[in-house]
């Protein structure tokens, strides 16, 4: 068996990122493809506030993260349905909003933590027992809904009004969506940092997209291409000791850069 | 009239709509049976795709009563007897990763519940629904590779793959090439002719409506004609409709 395997922590870090690597692709094409790739970022930061909130408390980070990033998705896509406010100044909205609160909340903590970087950039070391479980537990749901209403999803990312007019729910449909985003950002910071969630969620879906394949076929290569990234991130993170969300985003980022050549390679 | 005597398969009665307190439709009322080739027309603003709107339960009228299959509005749940092919002009889905075939089968949804698969026999629907609109070499092919006309086919195959009873179209010639629009309406005509589908069909056109409809609707705000074509379409009604100074032009 391989060194790195040896260590608890690692095993737990695998275990956690491969969860995270396939429900962060799932969630991310469909934000993609209704141009709401922002909208990972946002709960991202929404999810700092949560951990501001969790550390200040001294509760599971994990569990507040996930409760004010949920809270926030629901505002977010009221905010948006009502049509006061243009989408992309909702995320703006929630976005600055939220890394206030956090920053609110540290300052009266008395200041950053070593604990609190993790958070930004993603740690490796500091998964817990409780944290894998429920990572683990949640991408399940989040996968087993994707899964189960899949021909609703792509109908109503499609297509909202046609979706509507055929009588699907799509308002719920959408709330729902934005929900299972909240917790799949939320439960993927542990890994891959606050900073670094959207690019997860953003670049394997793009990468698949140069493909120029049917949606199932992209989600499933954008799949493939996230556990490549997570995977390999997590070696070089070990290995060379480095940040584990910036080294699995770059090497999301080399496999765009080569699905980009490969079809530019194939057009000439 | 032989037509008469058709069932009514949508029908409204002193329907009005307002956004915002500005009425955007008056007191409209007419029905549409079986067989009919229905060809609405009317200026810009004037009403047509609100009215649509309103048939498809997107929009909720503000007054009156529409009955769809002799079903009031409200009561109504088999959506999939009302196929709809939406205004295609702007470039969203054009990136969008969707095969042809992904975009047909989602005409089955309305006649499948929350959590149930395809099966055999929606893909064969599927099938059908492409192979009639021509476009099942397409099968594999994203749809944002497809030229207007093409990509007009797969939401009528969309459209059909729910085995509609009325199929409604909203401008479904903007955006494809003259060469293409004749090939077009004969082939709604067929459906109409061939498949027995009552075709509602929404143009700013009036040449192509006189020339391809059965019986034409004309909307500005409210009901300012409706019967044949040719009793209909002369200088006074589009003076009502349009405005003055409008002329038919190139009627044959």
């Amino acid at each position: 068996m391989l060194e790195i395997f040896q260590y608890d922590f690692m095993v737990r870090a695998f275990e956690a990122g491969i969860a995270i690597g396939i429900v962060a692709p799932l969630i991310g094409m469909f934000l993609v493809v209704r141009r709401y790739s922002l909208m990972a970022d946002t709960l991202a930061h929404v999810s700092f506030a949560g951990v501001a909130i969790g550390l200040f408390f001294k509760v599971n980070p994990v569990f507040t993260a996930i409760g004010l990033s949920v809270l926030a998705s629901f505002g977010i896509e009221a905010l948006r349905s009502s049509r006061r406010i243009f989408g992309e100044s909702v995320l703006a909205l929630f976005l600055s909003g939220s890394l206030a609160l956090a920053v609110i909340i540290l300052s009266l903590s008395k200041g950053f933590n070593a604990n609190l970087f993790s958070y930004l950039f993603g740690s490796i070391s500091t998964v817990s027992t409780t944290d894998l479980w429920v990572t683990v537990a949640l991408a399940v749901v989040v996968f087993l809904d994707i899964v189960l209403l899949y021909k609703e999803l792509f109908f109503a990312s499609f297509d909202p009004e046609l979706a509507q007019a055929s009588g699907l729910p799509v308002k719920a449909i959408n709330f729902m969506m934005v929900m299972l985003a909240a917790i799949a950002v939320a439960i993927s910071i542990r890994i891959v940092g606050v900073l670094l969630i959207g690019a997860l969620m953003v670049i394997p879906v793009i990468s698949a997209m140069q493909y120029g394949r049917g949606f199932l076929t992209t989600l499933v290569l954008s799949v493939i291409f996230s556990i490549t990234s997570v995977i390999a991130g997590l070696f070089a993170s070990y290995y060379f000791n480095l940040a584990s969300g910036g080294a699995i985003v770059m090497v999301a980022l080399l496999i765009f850069l080569f699905s980009l050549a490969f079809i530019k390679s194939g057009k000439e | 009239m032989r037509d008469k005597l058709a069932e009514p398969y949508i029908e409204l009665s002193n329907v009005s709509f307002s956004y915002d307190h500005t009425p955007v439709i008056e007191k409209l009322s007419f029905t549409v049976r079986k067989g009919e080739y229905l060809g609405i027309i009317g200026p810009n603003g004037g009403g047509k795709t609100t009215l649509i709107k309103i048939i498809l339960g997107l929009l909720h009228p503000t007054e009156g009563a529409v009955l769809l299959f002799g079903k009031d509005r409200h009561d109504f749940k088999e959506k999939h007897r009302i196929g709809y092919v939406p205004q295609r002009v702007t470039q969203a889905d054009r990136e969008f990763p969707a095969t042809v075939f992904e975009v047909v089968r989602t005409g089955r949804i309305p006649r499948l519940g929350f959590f149930q698969k395809f099966t055999a026999k929606d893909i064969e629907v599927v099938e059908r629904a492409m192979k009639i609109a021509g476009i099942e070499r397409y099968r594999d092919t994203l749809v944002g590779n497809l030229s207007g006309g093409e990509r007009q086919r797969v939401f009528i195959a969309r459209a059909l793959a729910s085995e509609p009873d009325v199929l409604i179209l909203d401008e479904p010639t903007v955006g494809v090439d003259i060469g293409a629009q004749k090939t077009f309406y004969e082939f709604l005509a067929s459906l109409n002719r061939d498949h027995n589908l009552t075709i509602i069909f929404i143009s700013h056109d009036v040449d192509a409506v006189s020339q391809e409809t059965k019986t034409v609707l004309c909307l500005n705000h409210t009901l300012v004609c409706h019967g044949l074509p040719r009793d209909l379409l002369n200088e006074h009604v589009l003076e009502r409709l349009y405005g003055k100074h409008s002329h038919l032009v190139n009627h044959k």
